[in-house]
């Protein structure tokens, strides 16, 4: 691999860029691998990612059905945040931050992370008292986190009317730290770095079958031939019951449709994150000027990556009068992903009841924040075979013993 | 937008009008029952991509529930039927397996 640099530029520039190389190759399956990763989204290729290069683990295949990152991490909003209450929530997603914030030196790869900070905006006398207690755990947890009175809110986001007659701003959670990354590119990137230590990234093959002996995983079924395997993960989001289907269990899971859209695009107009949670919607500025938007997913099992109209009403509605000025704006695309709900808002990142398979999901609507954290907990599990400190509390036996970790008015709105 | 008939008042009404339940015909486990038991009826959700019996409200008009079946990989609607039964009827199975031959029935 040819790393990117300032002089790759220059070089490429001199001749008429013919040089530039493959970011990832796209080899024929081998007959067998130490582990097949499932799912070629940000938490599947992070974790391959993660298995080389902190445990040596090499001799590994990312098999995807579609394109890698064209599931739910080419389709969510990019916020980024580690604003959490609970203590072992608060351990992962701050992890995920930290490996964000050098990622691009990390991978080799723009990832374009962000840190334009983030607000919760509190809209209820509940909100207010909900957040100062977030703020208070935050700062327990060493998450620096802080509480912001109307007129900061205000200064940092002029555009929003704090003084709505339905919605008044009552103030704020701000994470300084929070921000948006590119979602395209974090694949992209670990991708790039899976693939340069040697392992396959295989595209469009679909896994459809999994092969035990004696309670133990020996290999997949997929569209592309059997392949063995000495051990499985499993990281495939909205299609998780899929899958532990094929392996003969169940999983606490139930997948729903979540959208998103964008405004044509405009000037820079908002320079943070505004997440608006009483009234289910939020709001960022992407690079080309879109206001990139949000709001909360549909309530019955759906696989089909359409959601319902009225969501995108509801939640268009309620930001026209929070931020008075989109009113006129049109409205570009609009989309939807097949997210992974549980019954806590929490993750899973857990053994199962077949012995080295492996399943990390759950993560819902807002688990593109946590792509690096989670590939580095569960590369760990998979690599040991018991979780680490950041895995140990998001185990399936949560469950059964009623530990749960309860993130249901953290996760608030979708994101 | 999704449409479906209440079995009670047979209008036929959109989403807006109805409450979203889950799973259907889920068996419950009490005190006194297995951990295993009472986990999977806690927790353990079939999650079908294909057809899926769930439970819906008539929110905004009777208030009462009822049962649908549908596919969740194209939304279509095979039927309604009341809360009252156990398993989903036969000749609404029978539609269903016209509909989809390679649907291994209702487990
Ligand atoms: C509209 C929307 C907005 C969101 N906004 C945010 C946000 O602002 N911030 C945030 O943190 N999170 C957000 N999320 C959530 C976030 O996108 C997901 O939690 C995260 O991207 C999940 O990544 P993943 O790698 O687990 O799944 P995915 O990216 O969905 O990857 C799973 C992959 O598995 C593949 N697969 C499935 N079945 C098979 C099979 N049988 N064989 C082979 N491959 C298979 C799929 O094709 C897919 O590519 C949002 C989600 C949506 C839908
Ligand atoms: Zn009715």
């Amino acid at each position: 691999m040819r790393r990117y640099s300032m002089f790759a530029v220059a070089r490429e520039a001199a001749r008429f860029h013919a040089g530039w190389e493959r970011a990832w190759r796209s080899p024929e399956p081998k007959k067998r691998y130490d582990v097949i990763v499932v799912g070629a989204g940000g938490h599947g290729l992070a974790t391959a990612y993660y298995l080389g290069k902190v445990h040596g683990i090499t001799n590994v295949a990312v098999i995807e059905k579609g394109w890698l990152g064209g599931g739910n991490t080419g389709r969510n909003t990019t916020i980024i945040r580690s604003n959490y209450l609970q203590d072992p929530s608060a351990a992962i997603y701050d992890k995920a931050l930290k490996l964000y914030e050098d990622l691009s030196q990390d991978l080799n790869y723009n990832v374009m992370f962000s840190p334009r900070g983030l607000l919760m905006l509190a809209q209820s006398e509940h909100e207010i008292r909900g957040y100062k207690r977030t703020v208070y755990a935050n700062n327990l947890q060493g998450v620096e986190t802080r509480w912001i009175e109307p007129a900061e809110v205000k200064d940092l986001v002029p555009i929003l009317n704090i003084e709505g007659p339905r919605y008044p701003v009552l103030g704020a959670l701000l994470q300084e730290r929070g921000g948006t990354a590119r979602h395209d590119a974090v694949a992209w990137g670990y991708a790039r770095g899976c693939s340069n230590m040697g392992m396959d990234i295989i595209q469009q093959c679909e896994v459809t079958g999994v092969r035990t002996e004696g309670g133990k995983v020996v290999g997949v079924d997929t569209t592309k031939g059997a392949i063995d395997c000495g051990k499985l993960a499993i990281v495939v989001a909205g299609h998780s019951s899929v899958l532990a289907e094929m392996a003969g269990f169940r999983l606490p899971i139930e997948s729903m449709a979540l959208q998103a859209w964008v405004s044509e695009p405009i000037k820079p107009t908002i320079d943070v994150v505004v997440m608006a949670n009483l009234v289910h919607g939020y709001m960022s500025q992407s690079d080309k000027g879109e206001l990139v938007i949000g709001g909360g997913t549909d309530g019955f099992n759906n696989y089909t990556q359409r959601g319902s109209w009225h969501h995108v009403e509801e939640t268009t509605r309620a930001l026209v009068e929070t931020f008075p000025i989109i009113s006129r704006l049109k409205m570009l695309r609009q989309w939807g992903g097949i997210v992974d709900m549980t019954g806590d808002r929490s993750p899973i990142i857990s053994k199962t009841p077949v012995e080295n398979i492996f399943v990390d999901c759950g993560w819902g609507t807002g688990g593109f924040k946590a792509i690096p954290g989670s590939g580095w907990a569960m590369a760990e599990l998979v690599a040991k075979g018991e979780p680490g400190p950041l895995a140990a509390d998001f185990g399936l036996n949560r469950f059964r013993e009623g530990r749960f970790i309860d993130e249901s008015v953290a996760a608030g709105v979708a994101h | 937008m999704l449409t479906l008939q209440c079995p009670y008042c047979g209008v036929t009404v959109e989403e807006t009008e109805l409450a979203p339940g889950g799973e259907a015909h889920l068996k419950r486990f009490g005190p006194g029952s297995s951990d295993d038991d009472f986990e999977a009826y806690m927790f353990a959700r079939k999650n079908p991509k294909g057809v899926h019996f769930e439970r819906w409200r008539h929110a905004y008009g009777c208030g009462k529930w009822f049962l649908a079946a549908r596919c969740t990989a194209t939304l279509e609607v095979f039927g309604t039927y009341p809360a009252q039964t156990t398993e989903p009827p036969a000749d609404l199975i029978a539609k269903i397996k016209e509909k989809r031959p390679t649907w291994e029935g209702y487990k």
